[in-house]
This record gives structure tokens, C-alpha cells and sequence, in this order.
């Protein structure tokens, strides 16, 4: 601080009077993110790793890839409105569904179909929204997994509320909110975060620092010296870990997720990744980003990482290999084969959950609605 | 539908302010129903800037009437997480102009979330809304919102402009299971009635106006801030030989349409009363479904009384922006009489 003046020193009979006491609120040293992101696979801490999760997250990564690959398919087939891929960030999304128990509540973006079919939903429930058939596809409640959220950053502080309802009602629920880098720079970010700290809520962050927002680099996104760095301003920990490490990523969060159970509150998550594919189907990365740049990410590939690390230690065999491309292109069988049949709707539905009774002025317009139908049935 | 409110009994009645009715239905929702969470900024040990949650932190505890961050769509947000895991929040915005913030999070996905899940995640979330102006506040303190939430398809917009209606629409908004922006005419917060706090009136349900004065000559349609104004005027409109029916819709989301159109087509004349700017203000749709429905009872157009279309005036002057008995005359001396040339 070479500006601050020093103390001034006694002089004559003036004397200033001190300042109330102050001190720092929180100690910020337990708080700062490693410097480097945490990677478990190709270090010497991977051995210690489980092989039983080690298998289940290559298992789900295989099975997660096909289902983007799928996806992105049928948006070219006129199937889906459009898609979101999350090819290259799959270790991210199957890492935060593993990490949850079931009572736990998944609050993914519009990018994190995966994560919420990795918890089990149907991938045609998933995908209703991108399809455009309805918004969201299933009941919540069901999978605890919140409808997916578009406005970016707009779930984060579901998520806390949710979190500290479950506390106030005696449930050790946890949150996990997922958001990516962009949405990072958004109001709600910042307004959740405080108030999870603030309530100590029992919530995890997950930010997939996928390196774009749409085509917006991290550089012109933020100044912080890691998205992570932003936790300690809040007064929670930022962890930093690499985001194509499926190992890593569990790790991590299933470590906060537990911090946030045992009421230690909330954690920052920032997982470096990569977007491989464009923003959506119809974007054009290639205004905006160079091929080599990718590739030098395809070179780190999340299943190739894990499928590296399980055959160094002998762990996959070809059969346990097979049987996992199996499992997913089943999946892809099944997704294609549903996505083919046209969704059967009823256009009265638009008016049915407006309110809980319907109102007069909405009675009349379901009316109209209903005899413009049968005007165009008759002919 | 058409009521007349009830002149309430006499027995134990004493004069009571609107803002003691607000922190009656409060703390007997919050008594009533262990899932109602009163949250906001000062809504705890300071009672809120207008005292309205006074009391309640002390009575409650800190879980159920909770001080939060400074921070209108975090406090939004938040509460839609609550609601989603079975909570009833009830949030304050400290003023009217502050609700902004908290935007994107109402539209977006208060309004929507019982439409977009198909019904299976309801909002039961009150939104409580000092509104309007006539207080001296200075500037972003006075503003009349109620178009921006009316326009929402979703939200129930509710508003009182009597003791016991303030209230009544309190408890019957807490208790719905859908979202519901309820807006407190902060110049009523001090009016007083004859009302009973030890034994309040039966909750109304929302969606219905009330006749507060009949007549035969004009209907005047208000709600909120501008019921008293227009009861003013239907007393001095006497001396003009005019007979003026006062309708409060007390809730804009759902619109009466049956209340106000009865009143409409017996008197055949219509003027909407409201402080809120009239350039795509609730009185552009009412006159436009006071038309639509009752145009051969007519014998005027239906006319508006509202604010200037201007940002709200600095306390010195707002008394010129505010619709006042005058002007709400003169708009019924335009309403075509007999004898007009």
C-alpha cells in the first residue's frame, strides 16, 4: 500500500483518536481456490480413487456422449427445436448428478439435459423443452430435478431458497445449481451467492467454465483471477478443478455437497472445460474461435482421460468396453425411436395451468380457442 | 356478484388503521399455517418502514419473519426456491419503484412455474407492494405499478382500499396457491374505519369488486389510492344533481367484468379513476372491456381520470399529477347529458 500515508506521529498535544476496532469478518486464507484446477486422473492420487466409481463414471461418460451426439442429430432431422450439446463437458454433468444423493434437488441450465437424464430422468422428458412441445417435459418432484432454466443464472437463487426451506424444515437436502461462465456475470449470480452465504444454505455452485459465452470468450466475461476467486468475496470456499476429469469433478463436489449436508453452507465450484461444439446447433463457432484451439482440447478428452487411467490399472476389459457402447447405443435406439413419433397435444392445455382455477376472461378466450379447432376439424 | 359492503356491526368496533389490518392478517396467516414465511429488507426487528411486519420477528422468531439481504430479486428468487419445496413465502418490496429488481424473476418464472411444470410446482408467493403516491415521498417512492404486473399473464393483482378489505384480500392472497401481487395504497396505510381486530371480518376471496356507493347517473371504476378520492367525489357531485356509482375492483387479475358491466349498463355511463399513468394504464383496458361488452347501454364514451403520462412528479408538485375531485367532475360533466349541446 505505497499511497496509504503512514500513521502520522505525535505531535504537540493533538490527538487524533483511533478508529473503532475493526478486523476481518472472515478469514479469507481457507477460503481461496488452488492455483491450479485439482485433477485427480494421470496424477498419483488417482490411484487411491474407487475403480467401482471409476467404472460408473466412464459408463455414464460413454452413455452421456452418445446422448449428445443423439441430440444433435435429431435437431438436423427437424426433431428438436434446437440443442445445446455439452460434447466435452460430460464429466461435468455426470460428476453433479453422481455427486447427489436422491432426496438432493438438481437445478440444471438449458445445457444440462444430461445431467438430469445421468439422475435418471426419461431423455425424451429431458428434451421436451428443446422439442417445443411443452416447457418443461416432467414433474419436478419426481427426480427432484428443477424444470431447466434459460434465463441465465435465474435458478441459482431457486436453489438457495429451496436449500434453506429444507433446512428450516429440519430435511439435510442439499442444492446443486448449475450455471456456466457467462452466466457468472449476471445480477442473480451475485444475489444467490450472498444469500446462500449469508444463510449458510446448504447448496453447491457448479460453474462449467466451458470457455465461451456463445461466442463471448472468459477474458471479456470477467477480470477475476479465477471464476473460483469470486467465492471468497462472499465469504464460502472456491474451488477450482478440472473440469474433464470425471474423477476430479466428483471428487470436488461430492465433497461440498457433503460440507453443505454437515451444515458447513455453500462452495463455489468453477470447473474448467471446454464447449467442442458450437453454442447451439444453429451457431457458427467458426466466426469467433479457431479449429486448433479445439482440437487442443479434443486432445483432452473426458472419456479418453478416464478410459486411459481404467486401462493403465487393467480395470476395463473389451467386454466391459462393449458393454458400455451397448448401454448407450441403446439409449440412442430408444431416443431416436421416441423422437420419430409426433408428440400427440392438446392445445387446450395452454390454458389449463395459467392459474389454478381459470379465470372468466381466460374461460372465454379457451372458448374461442376450442371453436376455432372445431371450425378447422370440420374442414 | 354485485355486493354492497356490509356496514359492519357495532359491537367491540373501534377505529383501526389500515396498517394494523395488514399486520393483523400477517401475524394470523403466520399463526394460522406453520409453511408462511413473512421475508424482506427491515421486516424484522424494525417492523418494516411502514411497521407493518411489527412484532412479528419477536412473536415468530427469525425463521419466520426473516431481515434479508439488501437485494429485491435475490429476495424474489429465493422465495420461488421456498415455494418450491412447499413453503408459503410472503415477500415485502419496500416501495414500489424498488420492486424492479425483482423483474426478471417475477415474469420469468413466478408467472410461470405452475404453466410450465403443467400444474406440478405451484408458487403460492404474496408479493406485498407499498404503492402510489400522495405521501410526499421523494423521487422512485410513489409509483403506480400495476400495469407492468397486470400485463403478466399468471399473477393475481390485488389491491384493497378499505381496513377491512386490507385484510380480508391479505389472508385470501396468502392462502392461494397462486402467485399474487398485493399492492398497499401507502396513503391508506393511515386511514382509519370501524373494524374489529378481535374479530375480523370472513376472508374475502379474490376476484370480486364491490358497489361502495350506488347511483344512477355515472359509474366511476377505481381501486386502491383513488376509492376515497371518488367517494369525495360522488358527495360533491350531489349539488350537480348527479347520482355517481363508485365500483373498487379491488383486484385488476381476475378483472369483475360481471360487477362493473352490471353497474355500467344500469347507469350507461363510465369513467375510469386511477393515479397510475393512462397511456396503456389497467384504465385503457377497462374502458376498452367496458366497451366491448356494454357499448349499446352507452350514452357517453367511457372516459379516464388518470396520471399524467410523465414520470412521477417531485412531492411538490405531485399534487397537480394526482387525479383529484375536480378533475373527476369534470370528466363527468363531459359524459354527454341530457341538455349538452
Amino acid at each position: 500500500m505505497k499511497n496509504q500515508s503512514p500513521v502520522m506521529e505525535q505531535r504537540g498535544s493533538y490527538r487524533p483518536s483511533p478508529p473503532p476496532a475493526w478486523k476481518p469478518r472472515t478469514d479469507p486464507a481457507p477460503l481461496l481456490p488452488d492455483a491450479r484446477p485439482y485433477r485427480v486422473l494421470g496424477t498419483e492420487s488417482a490411484a487411491k480413487a474407487d475403480p467401482a466409481l471409476l467404472l460408473e463414471l466412464y459408463e455414464q461418460l460413454v452413455r452421456g456422449r452418445r446422448y449428445n451426439t443423439q441430440a444433435t442429430a435429431l435437431t438436423r432431422q427437424g426433431r428438436l427445436a434446437v440443442y445445446p450439446s455439452s460434447t466435452g463437458q460430460e464429466a461435468c454433468e455426470v460428476a453433479a448428478a453422481l455427486a447427489l444423493e436422491e432426496r438432493d434437488w438438481l437445478f440444471p441450465s438449458y445445457r444440462d439435459t444430461l445431467a438430469a437424464v445421468a439422475r435418471g430422468l426419461d431423455p425424451v422428458q429431458a428434451l421436451t423443452l428443446l422439442r417445443g412441445d411443452w416447457h418443461t417435459g416432467y414433474d419436478p418432484h419426481e427426480h427432484r430435478i428443477a424444470p431447466l432454466c434459460t434465463p441465465l443464472a435465474t435458478q441459482l437463487p431457486h436453489a438457495v431458497g429451496l436449500a434453506h426451506a429444507a433446512r428450516l424444515k429440519g430435511d439435510d437436502v442439499v442444492a446443486l445449481a448449475m450455471v456456466g461462465d457467462g452466466g457468472t456475470s449476471e445480477g442473480d449470480f451475485h444475489e444467490a451467492l450472498n444469500f446462500a452465504a449469508v444463510w449458510k444454505a446448504p447448496v453447491v455452485f457448479l460453474v462449467q467454465n466451458n470457455g465461451f459465452a456463445i461466442s463471448v470468450p472468459l477474458a471479456k466475461q470477467t477480470a477475476a483471477p479465477s471464476l473460483a476467486h469470486k467465492a471468497v468475496g462472499y465469504g464460502m470456499p472456491g474451488r477450482l478443478v478440472d473440469g474433464n476429469d470425471a474423477a476430479a469433478a466428483h471428487d470436488v463436489l461430492t465433497e461440498a455437497v457433503c460440507r453443505a449436508r454437515e451444515g458447513g453452507g455453500p462452495t463455489l465450484v468453477e470447473a474448467v472445460t471446454y464447449r467442442i461444439e458450437a453454442h447451439t446447433n444453429a451457431d457458427d463457432a467458426t466466426r469467433y474461435r479457431r479449429d486448433t484451439e479445439v482440437e487442443t482440447w479434443r486432445a483432452h478428452d473426458p472419456i479418453a482421460l478416464l478410459e486411459g487411467e481404467l486401462t493403465e490399472r487393467g480395470l476395463l476389459d473389451d467386454a466391459r468396453r462393449q458393454g458400455a457402447k451397448d448401454a448407450a447405443e441403446a439409449l440412442a435406439a430408444d431416443l431416436r425411436e421416441r423422437m420419430n413419433q409426433d408428440p400427440v397435444l392438446d392445445p387446450m392445455d395452454l390454458f389449463t395451468h395459467v392459474y389454478a382455477e381459470q379465470t372468466t376472461q381466460l374461460r372465454e378466450q379457451a372458448a374461442q380457442l376450442r371453436a376455432e379447432l372445431e371450425a378447422e376439424a370440420e374442414r | 356478484m354485485t355486493t354492497v359492503a356490509d356496514k359492519p356491526s357495532t359491537t367491540a368496533v373501534k377505529p383501526a388503521s389500515m396498517a394494523q389490518a395488514l399486520q393483523r392478517a400477517l401475524r394470523d396467516s403466520l399463526a394460522a399455517d406453520p409453511s408462511v414465511h413473512v421475508m424482506g429488507e427491515d421486516v424484522g426487528p424494525l417492523g418494516g418502514v411502514f411497521r407493518i411486519t411489527d412484532g412479528l420477528t419477536k412473536e415468530f422468531g427469525e425463521d419466520r419473519c426473516t431481515d434479508t439481504p439488501l437485494a429485491e430479486a435475490g429476495i424474489l428468487g429465493t422465495a420461488v426456491g421456498m415455494a418450491m419445496y412447499g413453503l408459503r413465502p410472503v415477500v415485502e418490496m419496500q416501495f414500489d419503484a424498488f420492486a424492479y429488481p425483482a423483474f426478471e424473476q417475477l415474469i420469468s418464472h413466478v408467472a410461470r412455474m405452475r404453466n410450465r411444470t403443467k400444474g406440478a410446482m405451484p408458487l403460492p408467493i404474496t408479493i406485498r407492494v407499498p404503492y402510489g403516491g400522495g405521501i410526499g415521498g421523494v423521487e422512485h417512492h410513489s409509483d403506480s405499478s400495476e400495469a407492468y404486473y397486470m400485463a403478466t399473464p399468471g399473477l393475481h393483482v390485488v389491491t384493497p382500499a378499505t381496513v377491512a378489505d386490507a385484510y380480508g384480500l391479505l389472508r385470501a392472497s396468502i392462502a392461494s396457491d397462486d402467485p399474487v401481487v398485493f399492492l398497499e395504497p401507502k396513503r391508506l396505510y393511515w386511514s382509519k374505519d370501524s373494524w374489529n381486530p378481535d374479530a375480523p371480518a370472513s376472508v374475502e376471496p379474490i376476484g370480486r369488486a364491490v358497489v361502495r356507493r350506488t347511483g344512477r347517473s355515472a359509474t366511476l371504476i377505481t381501486y386502491g389510492p383513488s376509492v376515497p378520492v371518488c367517494l369525495e367525489a360522488a358527495e360533491a357531485a350531489r349539488e350537480e344533481g348527479w347520482e355517481l356509482e363508485v365500483v373498487d375492483l379491488r383486484s385488476l387479475v381476475p378483472f369483475d367484468d360481471a360487477t362493473v358491466c352490471d353497474s355500467v349498463r344500469r347507469t350507461g355511463r363510465a369513467v375510469v379513476v386511477h393515479e397510475s399513468g393512462g397511456f396503456g394504464g389497467p384504465g385503457s383496458e377497462i374502458a376498452a372491456r367496458v366497451t366491448e361488452r356494454c357499448f349499446h347501454h352507452l350514452e357517453a364514451p367511457v372516459l379516464r381520470v388518470a396520471g399524467f403520462d410523465i414520470p412521477y412528479p417531485p412531492p411538490m408538485l405531485e399534487r397537480h399529477h394526482l387525479p383529484g375531485v375536480d378533475r373527476i367532475l369534470d370528466a363527468v360533466a363531459r359524459l354527454q347529458w341530457e341538455g349538452d349541446s
